[in-house]
């Protein structure tokens, strides 16, 4: 199963913090923490995995990927495939492009609740319930065509959307 | 902005995200964090805050928290949201509430109720965020109030519930697999759903079902194997393919459940050879996620039942793997290999270069990942190669967690393997130089072990000249800075045991040295402890040759710190160290023989040799031993007395200890005692309240005594497991002698024959690049010499272990002793000490009189016993069985675990007060010691007695 889903940037700045156990806050910032600096002492050309039974404890895998200025993390265990788990953050990845269209670091940080929705329907629970973005994309544009229409009533003022189209 | 959807800000979140992330420092950010935690408080707690607004700031929480600071303020205004009726409010209200809460929250009793009604809803989405709140946040408790809803979702016409429902069964199943083991079979159902999702889906959980218990699915075996068909064949609509590969995770899923049906069942393996067989052909192996395919099979493959085909493409996809430019690749690839070499060994050699290369790389990942396939592919003739690259790598990185474990691996090669002891220690004493305090404890014990006993072979000078070397490479590593406390141990004991064993270095090189390391590492106990047990081996050998002894001036001023130490245990050997240099050489000959570490101390637990004693006291009248359970009355009052914690912890560790033997105490009191068992219990108030006060000071008490025992358990099986075999074991002592003889030869001839193929290889490797050096060292070897060699190696180490085992039985001590153990009812404390307190009971003055017996036995056995301890672990344990008051917890402290026990022993029943004080102020040893040594005679029995015994050790 997947333990954590984590979005840094490379400063170490938490994007997205997701883990499937309970942790306290301050576990789950010393767990960052831990990832934040094994992933900044990688090299470039390196393999995408690591081993992170240090910081997670035992059976945990750990597999990241660098896009631009952020770093996906997967931290799972041995019931899933390392690069299979490749894979899943470049449909996560797809996915977010498709909904920001060319994504970066902004929208991740100004859309943190989409981003949870997308997260939420492709991993639950632990496990990995979707892996195909277009799947992924109909049920994310769904639920924000339902939520907007019930919250219709209140009006929203726009000036937010504006100031990031900047 | 259509990417926006349904997910408005404010301007003032959006300038919260941008002014944290334009902060420069963490503590510019922490400060920005801190007013927005103050603007929320104030904010949130505002009464008619509209929906929108409340939505908001409930993500500026989840935001805040999730860069590390407390929201929990904000907690119930979460729950709160999660009763509106908007969608969008509520689904904030349950993203919130799953990522602030767990599931033993106060505040989850406040949301169970929605959950339930919101499981009924009619719009899915509703049903949705519920169902993701119920895999976080419902307990073992909470389970039933939701478990009919979800069950009902089950069939839910919306196949993005059904998949929720599933994994929410899965997760309840994960939480408390009892509360649900009557639905599992929902499981089995769904497999058949229309919806491929829903059955990719289900394959999560039966994967957890499956690898806990394979037998019940077996029926399945087909089912998967034609689904796995069907998916490779692109049956499935082109939703689900991903990269051109037909639903790869799905046939990812598949893949492992079948190598756990598969495995071991050679029926049930048949069915998948064609399936995986298709797979491995029609893989596209130029995407990841094809190779990430490739690889589950290459997994599968390596699990069921060997199919030569199937391996032989595995082989493939593994050369294409490792001859890759992706590290990504390598890594599995690596992986893989590790995996199939269990089954083919033969391939590895193939890739050898390979390996080497991925050992040499650059990246951690791989190097480790290399690693772990070497330490599966040691044997003894390329354990040196091996090893010795471990311990760089070891060096050279900082993770204490990977370090640890690296350390522990050359150690268990190393023991496993070790081509000549000389190569063993030198590679032990650079594994505790830089890794010392990472490594367990028995492990050193392991190493002193070794050097004292030899490996086994009859030749002593063969076992001089280790020594030698180990003392002499022990005295250059002293020179070194900050040695770990473990090695430092392991250095003192040796040095005081063999220092001067040879002449090589005289006594006051060596006490000096380990003057030295007392003064240098002065807050470490242990090893001040060890050292001064070294100085008084070092003085009493000194002693017993007729050397004329001169202490050092620095040894006494240490001696004197010692003497005055705060801890009792130091301030013990202290006193016994002034003791044995005050004696006469014959009598320091007794008590510390040299070079008798491997002696058998025989512990006689009945005390037996005083049964003449207590004979001669009972008909003089005096009153036998009342054994403390017929005493309960009278400790009571003796509780009621003392109330100070030192009296109730003691009662607090003895009563743990003696626990388990209890109803044996009562059958076997009167064995020795029958002439006067009907004695009434009559109250000594005066001995247990002294005893107490007495005994318990002097008594070092860290925790941990358990612990100890725990962790030596197994030491000995350690060693060379595998060679010993049960047929030599029985033949006799005489034809041993024989066997002996030939095993000598056919260990040497072995071993040289080893070299001359090690040798023999060199030249031709030379010609080529280092890097194929290494891999001849590595894999070369496996392949045209190993067989024969190793196998003759190993049976010339088990005969001549066998001879050393046989004659010199010490080490079967342990064993018999674990065995005698359970058989007869272990003898607890009380019995121990019953023959001496029951005399003393009677005397006028028993004490006086037992205290030169007591004394000698105690100084004997410590004195003895010490080395023997330190030497072999397991003996701790049986002490630490025997007697079970054993208040020595100090659990590196060996000495004083073995001379405590004895104190225990006899004392321990609370009967002797006097024997703790006198062991350091005992009037006349002299006589006492000479008592003991015939006390030891008659304590010492040859283990021969006990055939058995060499069953268990060899078996």
């Amino acid at each position: 199963m997947i333990k954590a889903v984590m979005v840094m940037n490379t400063q170490g700045k938490s994007r997205l913090a997701k883990f499937y156990e309970y942790l306290s806050v301050e576990k789950q910032q010393e767990l960052i923490r831990g990832v934040f600096s094994v992933l900044c002492s990688r090299a470039e050309n390196v393999s995408n995995f690591i081993d992170a039974e240090s910081i997670f404890g035992l059976d945990s895998r750990l597999v990241y990927k660098h896009f631009a200025t952020l770093y996906f993390v997967f931290v799972f265990d041995s019931s899933e495939n390392e690069l299979a788990v490749l894979d899943l953050i470049q449909v996560f990845v797809e996915t977010l492009d498709k909904c920001f269209q060319n994504v970066c670091e902004l929208d991740i940080v100004f859309n943190y609740s989409k981003i949870h929705t997308i997260l939420d329907e492709m991993v639950f629970g632990g496990q990995v319930v979707e892996t195909s973005s277009s799947e992924i994309m109909k049920a994310v544009e769904e639920i924000s065509k339902l939520e907007a229409a019930s919250n219709a009533i209140s009006l929203i003022p726009k000036s937010a959307s504006g100031w990031r189209s900047r | 902005m259509g990417s926006q959807g349904g997910f408005y800000q404010s301007k003032e979140f959006l300038d919260l995200v941008k002014s944290i992330g334009e902060a420069r420092s963490k503590a510019e950010e922490d400060r920005i964090v801190l007013n927005e935690i103050e603007t929320l408080k104030r904010r949130i707690s505002e009464p008619d805050i509209p929906k929108r607004k409340m939505k908001e700031y409930i993500i500026r929480l989840v935001y805040i928290e999730m860069l590390g600071h407390d929201a929990s303020f904000g907690y119930i205004h979460a729950v709160k949201m999660t009763h509106d009726d908007s969608l969008l409010v509520k689904r904030t209200g349950y993203l919130a509430v799953t990522l602030f809460l767990n599931e033993d929250h106060d505040l989850i009793i406040l949301i169970v109720n929605t959950i339930q009604k919101d499981l009924k809803s009619d719009n899915y989405l509703v049903v949705c965020a519920a169902l993701n709140a119920v895999c976080k946040l419902i307990n073992e408790e909470t389970i039933p109030a939701v478990l009919p809803q979800v069950m009902e979702l089950l069939a839910h016409p919306k196949e993005a519930v059904r998949k929720k429902a599933i994994m929410a069964l899965h997760r309840f199943y994960q939480k408390s697999p009892s509360s649900v083991s009557h639905l599992v079979s929902n499981f089995r159902k769904r497999l058949c759903d229309n919806d491929p999702g829903v059955m990719g889906a289900t394959l999560c959980p039966l994967f957890e079902l499956i690898a806990r218990d394979v037998n019940s699915y077996k029926d399945l075996v087909i089912s998967f194997v034609s689904i796995l068909k069907q998916v490779a064949e692109r049956r499935l609509s082109k939703a689900y393919d991903y990269h051109q590969m037909p639903a790869p995770f799905i046939q990812i899923k598949l893949l492992k459940i079948l190598a756990l049906l598969g495995s071991g069942d050679k029926q049930a393996s048949e069915n998948m050879y064609t399936v995986v067989g298709d797979i491995f052909r029609k893989c596209d192996s130029s995407s990841n996620i094809g190779n990430a395919v490739l690889y589950e099979c290459i997994c599968c493959v390596s699990s069921i039942y060997p199919n030569p085909k199937l391996l032989e493409s595995a082989a493939d996809v593994i050369s294409r793997f490792l001859k890759s430019d992706s590290h990504n690749l390598k890594y599995m690839g690596i992986d893989a290999l590790g995996r199939l070499i269990k089954i083919s060994p033969e391939i590895a050699e193939q890739h050898q270069l390979a390996v080497i290369d991925c050992l040499e790389d650059p990246d951690d990942t791989l190097k480790r990942k290399t690693f772990e396939l070497l330490y599966k592919m040691t044997k003894s003739t390329n354990v040196e190669v091996i090893v010795d690259r471990m311990i760089d790598y070891m060096i050279s990185i900082n993770d204490n967690h990977y370090k640890t474990e690296i350390a522990s691996r050359c150690v268990e090669l190393a023991e496993q393997f070790a081509p000549s002891n000389q190569w063993f220690i030198q590679t032990m004493n650079r594994v505790f130089e830089h890794a010392g305090d990472l490594v367990n404890i028995k492990v050193a014990h392991n190493l002193m072990r070794l050097i004292a006993e030899g490996f086994g072979e009859d030749d002593d000078n063969a076992d001089t000249k280790l020594r030698l070397a180990a003392v002499e490479s022990y005295l250059r590593i002293l020179g070194e800075p900050k040695l770990p406390s473990v090695f430092l141990q392991v250095i003192c004991w040796v040095l005081g045991e063999y220092g001067t064993a040879d002449g090589m270095f005289s006594a006051s090189d060596i006490t000096g040295k380990l003057c030295d390391v007392a003064e240098a590492y002065s807050n470490d106990e242990t090893v001040k402890a060890y050292a001064t047990t070294a100085l008084m081996k070092i003085y009493a050998f000194e002693i017993a040759a007729r050397r004329k002894v001169d202490m050092l001036p620095e040894c006494q001023s240490l001696m004197e710190e010692l003497l005055a130490s705060h801890s009792t245990d130091l301030q013990q050997r202290a006193y016994e160290l002034q003791a044995v240099i005050g004696l006469d050489a014959h009598a320091v000959a007794c008590i510390m023989p040299s070079d008798a570490s491997c002696e058998d101390i025989e512990v006689d637990r009945d005390l037996s040799f005083l049964n003449d004693y207590i004979q001669e006291a009972i008909e003089k009248g005096a009153q036998p031993y009342i054994p403390e359970s017929e005493r309960s009355g009278m400790l009571n009052i003796s509780n009621f007395r003392n109330q100070d914690h030192h009296e109730a912890s003691s009662h607090g560790l003895r009563f743990e200890a003696y626990e388990l033997p209890k109803p044996a105490v009562q059958s076997r009191i009167p064995q020795t005692l029958i002439a006067s068992t009907e004695i009434v219990p009559v109250p000594e108030p005066m001995y247990p309240r002294e005893s107490y006060q007495t005994t318990m000071p002097s008594i070092p008490s860290d925790a941990g005594s358990a612990e100890l025992k725990l962790r030596l358990e197994g030491v000995q099986k350690k060693w060379g497991r595998s060679t010993y075999t049960p047929a030599t074991s029985t033949s006799n002592s005489t034809s041993q002698k024989t066997v002996n003889g030939t095993s000598q030869g056919d260990g040497a001839s072995t071993v040289s024959s080893m070299r001359e193929t090690y040798d023999s290889r060199k030249p031709q490797v030379e010609v080529s690049h280092e890097k194929q050096k290494l891999a001849a060292s590595l894999f070369g070897g496996s392949s045209k010499t190993e067989k024969s060699p190793a196998t003759g190696h190993k049976a010339a180490k088990a005969s001549s272990h066998v001879v050393e085992k046989s004659h010199v039985p010490k080490s079967s001590l342990e064993v018999a002793s674990e065995k005698a153990t359970p058989a007869q009812q272990p003898p607890d404390l009380l019995d121990l000490g019953e023959p001496t307190a029951t005399s003393t009971a009677l005397q006028l003055d028993p004490f006086k009189q037992l205290e030169g017996l007591l004394d000698a036995t105690e100084v004997a056995s410590a004195v003895n016993g010490a080395p023997a301890a330190s030497r072999s672990p397991d003996i701790m344990a049986l002490y630490a069985d025997t007697a079970a008051g054993i208040h020595n917890k100090n659990d590196a402290d060996l000495l004083s675990g073995l001379s405590n026990p004895s104190v225990t022993n006899m004392p321990g029943t609370t009967a002797m007060p006097q024997v703790t004080q006198s062991s350091s102020k005992g009037p006349n040893p002299k006589d006492s010691l000479e008592k003991d040594a015939l006390v030891r005679q008659m304590g010492v029995n040859p283990s021969s007695q006990n055939p058995n015994l060499f069953k268990d050790l060899l078996g």
